[in-house]
């Protein structure tokens, strides 16, 4: 693992260098984060009892355990109010750097460090799948700690912005459409007031009505001096709500400044 | 563009008074966050008890039947084929309390052990403290046992047992065995989010306990003939929060069982009050900071 690190650095010195902005107050600092993660593979042919019971008695680690370098060397500084876009193609660690903030990955080297407990939407399944839609946003609002007053209010306001078909509020939350999910869940996120928001191609399963609204929401969170970060392979709506994008590419930063010119240099890499 | 070198990014982050992601909180702020969250701990427990069973045809009755099958099972098997039921008046209001009662910490548990790495959605979604998934847990469990309970009221009036102020000691018994319940289902919460494997261990170590426990049989009849020349062993099985609970339950409802059973086995049970309390205190003060330990982890991978 440390040689791999140590392999890697003269590439990671040639991202962009970091500059503080004394000026502007900041909300999440990414310093030099490297993830790596372990992928287990289902051990070809071979994954009989016998062949498990001689690697636990040879303490061989699981078959075609690969090591995963995700992030190599990731450094930003993300301030009060920002909305960045993260693009890059497939597999370049987009996702793994929005877990690593909300801390669901724990960083080989360097650090994360943030301003209160961020929340990830992704793009998995309900919160609970089995619980009727209006059970989740009365779950979930409690969960993120509004009192029991707070959830009544909100609950209006979130059935209106998730804005699902008449009747389907009752319905488990396992009937849900990919899109319809994704709303709800939105809804009940954004229902309290995050300082950090991440979200994972969340919105793109979203009709235009949702994206117009949930561009909305995004710019209300941005002036509550919160930040927002965004994936999406559909590079319109980083133009539209972005203040800023970073491009990883195979876990490295390749640019990272205004939308127009990444996403630019972006498509222009891409060929598209 | 380097031109500020002079800070580094984690002191220049430092400054500003951000934290490492995900850091745990202190014992006594996640006390008061878990204590913040009672509502919703509440509110998932009823939720998940009323979705339990709407699959199937019957639906909520299964609450009811499901109990009362184990106990014919049982009946079955260790009351009229094997005949466990030397020295005990009344062996079907003896059993059915036995099987109700480990049946909560049984499940309990088992439940535990699911409650981390089946919500893992909404672990990564929001944040909140995760001890309150573990604790709805329990309350799901505790709900089925009252419905339970009622059926237990039920066979233990239809077996002759006359309502006593007595009976009402069950209240406090099942109080401590909750807390016991949680403390215990907060252990297993955290090692089943990181070894998967416990829940295929789990059914055996169950099942063990349950034999150990004297569930089925009074362990005082066994004690007076089998194990006379293990002294030690006998006071283990005393101990065993297993038995201590369903024992204290037994006591509390069984008029007979108290005043004519265990006189007549030579058994005390003086020592079962001080045993719940303890146990209680025990699981749920360790079991809690055990679970706390790991705070930041969970929902990882």
């Amino acid at each position: 693992m440390a040689k791999a690190l140590k392999e890697k650095a003269p590439v990671s010195d040639a991202q962009p260098a970091v500059a503080i902005d004394p000026t502007r107050e900041p909300i999440v600092v990414v310093d030099d984060l490297h993830i790596i993660y372990r992928v287990y593979g289902s051990g070809g042919g071979r994954g009989n009892a016998a062949t498990a019971l001689m690697r636990v008695v040879k303490r061989e680690n699981r078959p075609q355990m690969k090591e995963i370098h995700a992030v190599r060397g990731v450094s930003f500084i993300a301030y009060r109010g920002d909305a960045i876009g993260v693009v890059g193609t497939n597999g370049s660690g987009k996702s793994t750097l929005l877990k690593a903030i909300a801390g669901l990955l724990p960083p080989a080297k360097g650090g994360v460090y943030t301003d209160g407990q961020p929340s990830l939407l992704g793009v998995n399944a309900a919160l609970m799948k089995d619980l009727t839609g209006s059970r989740n946003i009365i779950l979930g609002c409690l969960a993120m700690g509004l009192t029991p007053e707070e959830t009544k209010e909100k609950y209006d306001e979130i059935v209106k912005f998730a804005d699902l078909k008449p009747g389907f509020i009752d319905y488990p939350m396992s009937t849900y459409s990919s899109g319809m999910g994704a709303r709800l869940r939105f809804a009940i996120a954004a229902a309290r007031t995050h300082d950090v928001m991440l979200i994972d191609e969340a919105l793109a399963t979203g009709d235009a009505k949702f994206k117009r609204r949930s561009k909305a929401k995004i710019d209300e969170l941005r002036k509550d001096a919160g930040a927002v970060f965004l994936v999406a392979h559909n590079l319109d709506v980083i133009e539209e709500t972005c203040n800023r994008v970073i491009w990883l590419d195979e876990g490295r930063i390749k640019m990272d400044g205004d939308p127009k010119e990444v996403l630019k240099a972006y498509t222009d890499a891409t060929g598209k | 563009m380097n031109g500020q070198s002079s800070e580094s990014l984690a002191g220049f982050a430092a400054r500003h008074g951000l934290k490492q992601s995900a850091a745990r909180p202190p014992l006594t702020t996640y006390v008061q966050q878990v204590w913040q969250r009672r509502t919703f701990i509440w509110n998932f427990a009823s939720a998940k008890t009323s979705s339990m069973y709407t699959s199937s045809r019957l639906g909520q009755l299964w609450q009811v039947l499901t109990p009362l099958l184990n106990v014919g099972v049982y009946y079955l098997i260790f009351g009229v084929m094997l005949n466990t039921k030397h020295g005990v008046t009344h062996f079907i209001p003896f059993l059915v309390t036995g099987v109700f009662i480990f049946t909560f910490t049984q499940r309990s548990v088992t439940a535990g052990a699911k409650s981390i790495s089946g919500n893992l959605s909404l672990i990564r979604a929001l944040h909140f403290p995760r001890a309150s998934l573990p604790f709805a847990h329990v309350i799901v469990e505790l709900q089925q046992l009252l419905i339970s309970m009622v059926v237990l009221f039920a066979l233990l009036f239809a077996f002759g047992e006359t309502p006593s102020f007595h009976m009402l000691l069950i209240v406090p018994m099942l109080l401590l065995q909750m807390c016991f319940n949680m403390g215990l289902s907060l252990v297993l919460a955290r090692v089943g989010a990181f070894t998967p494997d416990i829940q295929q261990l789990l059914p055996f170590i169950l099942r063990t306990w349950l034999y150990a426990s004297g569930v089925i049989f009074a362990i005082p009849a066994i004690a007076q003939d089998r194990l006379k020349n293990h002294p030690w062993l006998i006071e283990l099985l005393k101990a065993n929060p297993g038995s201590v609970y369903v024992e204290l339950a037994r006591t509390s409802l069984i008029d007979s069982y108290r005043t004519k059973d265990l006189p007549e086995l030579g058994w005390s049970d003086n020592h079962l009050w001080w045993y719940a309390i303890a146990w209680a205190v025990i699981a749920l003060v360790g079991g809690f900071w055990y679970f706390h330990r790991a705070e930041e982890r969970y929902g990882r991978g």
